[in-house]
């Protein structure tokens, strides 16, 4: 428990983590400080193109096995399943309507890729290896917690008036975020450590900086929501955001030991299960179903759930892991 | 010079809803439309602002036309079934266009 404590202290900071803090305090304290739109759509696509392709390198140079497909089936099996117990759990904690319950619920389903990336940085200064295909499990983790999310709401007889139709399918399945992950996560595979080499200055090199000052934004984006939102969320929902990700790490733990995955692997399964989304859901929900309170999910996801595991998560999943599956 | 009757339609709506809306409105027979970005506001669903989004498709867009007056109620029709369910303002004004045959 002393190292997973310290573990965590250690944690706390680092350049990542002081980054975001600034920019929640930033905001939360009115300051105009604020990354330009254009930037921060830039460096995600960069760590998005950079964790991608590294993930494919790897994979390229250890190869294929049994654990990948029995990841991508556990990881699958996570988001589908995690929404169902996010919505029994609010009904428990909270009074949301039925269809707010269910979108948070898909959030909790669905991951933060940000958060995956932040993780992978954090194994790596750490030392921990893991399988470069935990990226393509994240990539698979993004859709299948809204299918249950809308499930949830037609069996439950929320009524929503949005639009399900194939092309929220489309948008889901083919948004921006995945295809260049799943896009990058290939190149890499392909062209393998001789193509890592080559782009290593761009893409290794200053992958550190530019997660410092897109933390540095997303510390904006969280502080922003909070202070906009203040009032909004009663105590039980604020306590849901952080215990629902204790429960899908827990759960993601168990997905790791089934699927033979390393400590490293297995921290990250954990991280991903214990993430909740903020860019592919939010933009679904709105368009399926447009009754739930994006004050609600948006705020929960993002100024409790994600700050949380960045700043506490990250570094006990990686304890726990450590401990039990390289024990 | 020569001024034509035109109606001029400002439709204010989440993002996330643009490509259904000008899906909408072709369907409708409006030939022309222009897009625009919206910084942020206020309304019944709080305030907000473009600089707080974490993506472009969780802000607004404003999405403008001027068409010939017989066009406007299918319009109307058109829009009004993609903006009815979510956040939105939907505002007509008289209009005086030059070269009628363009709208």
């Amino acid at each position: 428990m002393t190292d997973i404590l310290e573990l965590a202290a250690g944690n706390l900071i680092s350049p990542i983590i002081l980054s975001f803090v600034l920019g929640l305090v930033a905001a939360l304290a009115r300051s105009d400080l604020t990354i330009p739109e254009a930037v921060a759509k830039g460096m995600s696509i960069y760590l998005l193109f950079a964790i991608g392709f590294k993930g494919g390198a790897g994979v390229a140079a250890h190869g294929i096995d049994t654990t990948l497909v029995l990841t991508l089936i556990v990881a699958g099996a996570l988001s589908f399943g995690l929404p169902f117990i996010g919505y029994t759990l609010l009904g428990a904690m909270s009074k949301l309507s039925t269809i707010d319950k269910a979108a948070v619920a898909a959030h909790y389903g669905s991951i933060s890729i940000v958060t995956f990336v932040a993780a992978t940085s954090v194994l790596e200064a750490q030392g921990i290896t893991s399988e470069g295909y935990m990226v393509a499990a994240a990539a698979v983790m993004e859709a299948p917690a809204i299918l249950s999310a809308l499930w949830i709401v037609a069996r439950a007889g929320g009524g929503s008036k949005g639009t399900v139709d194939a092309g929220l399918y489309r948008e889901i399945l083919l948004n921006g975020s995945i295809v260049l992950l799943i896009g990058s996560f290939f190149i890499g595979a392909i062209t393998g450590e001789d193509g890592l080499e080559t782009i290593a200055p761009f893409i290794v090199a200053p992958f550190q900086g530019v997660l410092c000052l897109f933390l540095l934004d997303m510390g904006l984006v969280a502080g922003r929501g909070l202070r906009d939102s203040r009032g909004e969320l009663g105590l039980p929902t604020v306590a849901f955001g952080m215990l629902m990700p204790l429960i899908g790490s827990s759960l993601g733990l168990l997905g790791a030991l089934l699927a033979g995955l390393s400590p490293g692997g297995a921290a990250l399964l954990m991280t991903l299960s214990a993430s909740a989304s903020y860019i592919a859901v939010p933009a679904a929900m709105r368009v399926a179903l447009p009754e739930a309170r994006p004050s609600i999910y948006l705020t929960l996801s993002l100024g409790v759930t994600f700050p949380f595991n960045l700043t506490i998560g990250i570094p006990l999943y990686t304890a726990i892991s450590t401990a039990i599956v390289g024990g | 010079m020569e001024m034509h009757d035109a109606k001029r339609v400002e439709i204010i709506i989440e993002a996330a809803l643009e490509s259904r809306l000008t899906t909408a409105m072709r369907g409708a027979g409006v030939t022309g439309y222009t897009v625009l970005p919206v910084k942020g506001g206020s309304g019944r669903s709080g305030q907000w602002s473009r600089a707080g989004q974490v993506t472009r498709g969780s802000g607004m867009v404003a999405v403008v036309c001027l068409i010939r007056p017989d066009r406007l109620d299918a319009l109307l029709d058109a829009a009004f079934a993609v903006v009815e369910p979510h956040i939105g303002v939907v505002s007509i004004t008289d209009a005086q266009v030059l070269r009628a045959e363009r709208f």
